[in-house]
């Protein structure tokens, strides 16, 4: 038999999925390229998991359409989706070695004996582990219990691989090595990968492109730095990197919307997003400190006081916060400086209007 | 050197209960060689006379045969019909599944003289007194408990989320229950068929109801003789049946843990 490897798109659309009149899901859609590396990114009970197994067939959809390739999945039995999952828990097989359990897809597939073996010492070799076969996953750690389940996952050349936190359960170390072999892998398959996280930096690292969830919705789709410059939402703006949000009274004239906060009038270029509250949110590294009466420079005409409440030495960094006199507080990132400014003492902080972004407030907070 | 006093009468508390506990069914070995036809302890004399009468008056070997075939039939029964009864049960996720699990436990509970009652006045009309399948289906009745308590309490430590993985590697339902599914559960299985097998096999107060001078259970033809007059074949049967189940134990005491340990 041959098995194909090239990634099959996967294509969502208007996807809701109801537990009694709880929704997960609410008009989901989503299309994942072929061979693209897709992370699904959000807060816990945001219906992460819940799309992944709707798209692995281990629950079934309310309503809407899934596509895998030019077939339509939605009422396919799970095992004949011939899709690719590695779950966080491992689901290693424990009365089978690991040889027999990466053997187990091919089995289910018919193929023979000699060729399968081959198939499992090359999916082993990829994951570093053929001098393991004949061991128990009892008898492994945890990172190559996953590594494990990850060749279990592939030996059978799926064009759609989900894996749903598959590195929650180990270190940080062990983390950030697997993430590097995730992503070989997936640049030997070819398959398309959608990986289900909620450590931004590992979706960051690790994806060409990012679905961010909140409430059964997504978001916003993009690459990590899409998302971190041009969020759509605050929501996004908030989840991904460190920002600062200003909160005022805004008025919006032409191309610009001005928000009045303690005195000071703050500019942003676009006009009001919706009939709603308005909020700027500014980068860490976008916003300067200066000392106070500097005034508007280069360029910086953003400019409101405030006083330092935290400094934190950062090595190659300094990072402020200040509270600002009208209220709320700005993180700030700037260069370490020769003689910073202490705790307590009146500055000001300055940024370029086109360095900041004009939002909607939707009520997030940046808790997380 | 203080602890030397509790630590002995630990010691000796301990062995007290053990011999509490075992002598009664070693006192049965002696006896079963006496050289004269009585029950009497300690024995006197010595002889196997007993030993012959057993394996060569049909009376006695005859039920041992029927007991040993009841046994087998009420193991395999009990344990099919028990084990997908706890499987159901352990999928269902309404209150149905503790009613039902509940039902199936009854006989367990109830005193053994009313149920033989019951299934002897139901057996009367049905004619199935003195049957094979009237006691294999009184003894499956009784048995199957034991399976459902075992292969549950087995079901209960099994990651049903391995059989979501089975499904995502191609396994149909089916396929996953017989690669994954069962050989996790075999432990709890095996011990349930054991314990129906022993619950057949040395069941007396309903079989007592049930019986007849033509299909007559090991315990039955014990009972009856015991009634009769003192025959010391009662103390080799009980011999033979001690040896044979303290071997069967303790093949599967050795045989459970090693598979654990693998
Ligand atoms: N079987 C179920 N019955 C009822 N509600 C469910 C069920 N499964 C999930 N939910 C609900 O659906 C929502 C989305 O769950 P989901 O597992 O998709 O979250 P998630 O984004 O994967 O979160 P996490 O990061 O914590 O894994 C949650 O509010 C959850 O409580
Ligand atoms: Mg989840």
């Amino acid at each position: 038999m041959t098995l194909a490897s090239k990634g099959a798109a996967i294509d969502i659309r208007g996807v809701s999925k109801f537990y009694g009149n709880f929704t997960a899901l609410d008009d989901v859609s989503l299309r994942v390229e072929p061979g693209e590396f897709m992370s699904f990114l959000g807060p816990s009970g945001s219906g992460k998991t819940t799309t992944l197994n709707l798209i692995a067939g281990f629950t079934d959809l309310s309503t809407g359409e899934i596509r895998l390739g030019e077939r339509s999945i939605g009422h396919v039995p799970a095992h004949k989706r011939n899709i690719g999952v590695v779950f966080q828990h491992y689901a290693l097989f424990p009365h089978m070695t690991v040889a027999a359990n990466v053997a187990y897809p091919l089995k289910q597939r018919g193929m023979g004996k000699a060729e399968r073996a081959q198939a499992v010492e090359a999916s082993l070799r990829k994951v570093q582990l053929e001098s393991f076969a004949h061991r128990y996953p009892s008898e492994l750690s945890g990172g190559q219990q996953q590594r494990v389940a990850l060749a279990r996952a592939m030996v059978f050349n799926p064009s759609l691989l989900l894996m749903d936190e598959p590195l929650g359960a180990l270190d940080k170390k062990l983390r950030e090595v697997l993430q590097l072999e995730i992503k070989r892998i997936h640049r030997e398959l070819g398959s398309t990968f959608v990986y289900v996280t909620h450590d931004q930096e590992e979706a960051l690292v690790l994806s060409d492109r990012i679905a961010v969830f909140n409430k059964g919705r997504i978001e916003q789709v993009g690459t990590g730095h899409e998302l971190y410059t041009a969020p759509q939402t605050l929501f996004v703006g908030q989840f991904i990197g460190e920002s600062s949000v200003l909160r005022g009274p805004h008025r919006s004239a032409g191309d610009e919307t001005a928000l009045t906060l303690g005195g000071a009038t703050l500019t942003v270029p676009g006009a009001a997003k919706g009939e709603g509250p308005q909020v700027i949110l500014l980068r860490p590294e976008a916003a300067t400190v200066q000392a106070p009466g500097t005034g508007p420079r280069d360029g910086r005409t953003n400019v409101v006081a405030g006083t330092v409440r935290e400094m934190l030495y950062l090595g190659s960094a300094m990072k402020y916060e200040v509270a600002l006199a009208g209220g709320g507080h700005v993180i700030a990132r700037t260069a370490t400086q020769e003689s910073p400014f202490a705790i307590g003492s009146p500055v000001e902080v300055a940024w370029n209007p086109k360095d900041s972004t004009l939002l909607a407030d939707d009520g997030s907070t940046a808790a997380l | 050197m203080r602890l030397r006093l509790p630590r002995l009468l630990l010691g000796l508390t301990c062995l007290l209960i053990a011999v509490w506990l075992v002598a009664p069914t070693l006192v049965v070995i002696p006896m079963s060689f006496a050289d004269k036809k009585s029950l009497a302890f300690p024995p006197t004399g010595f002889s196997l006379q007993w030993y012959e009468n057993f394996f060569t008056n049909p009376q006695w070997f005859g039920s041992l045969v029927t007991s040993a075939k009841v046994a087998v039939m009420v193991a395999l029964v009990a344990t099919v019909i028990g084990t997908m009864a706890a499987i159901g049960i352990e999928r269902m996720k309404s209150r149905t599944g503790g009613l039902i699990r509940a039902v199936l436990i009854t006989p367990m509970i109830v005193p053994g003289v009313v149920l033989a009652v019951g299934v002897y006045a139901v057996y009367l009309d049905t004619q199935l007194v003195g049957t094979w399948a009237g006691y294999v289906l009184a003894h499956t009745l009784l048995a199957i408990p034991f399976v459902v308590i075992a292969v549950g309490a087995n079901l209960a430590v099994f990651d049903a989320r391995l059989e979501t993985a089975a499904a995502s590697l191609g396994a149909s339902r089916l396929k996953t229950f017989f690669t994954i599914t069962l050989p996790l559960i075999l432990p709890g299985i095996l011990s349930g068929a054991l314990f129906a097998f022993v619950t057949s096999f040395d069941e007396v107060i309903v079989s007592l109801f049930i019986t007849s001078p033509q299909l007559k259970t090991l315990p039955v033809q014990i009972f009856s003789s015991m009634t009769r007059d003192a025959d010391p074949t009662v103390a080799a049967v009980g011999s033979l049946i001690f040896m044979a189940t303290s071997l069967i134990i303790g093949l599967g005491l050795i045989f459970g843990t090693r598979r654990r340990g693998a």
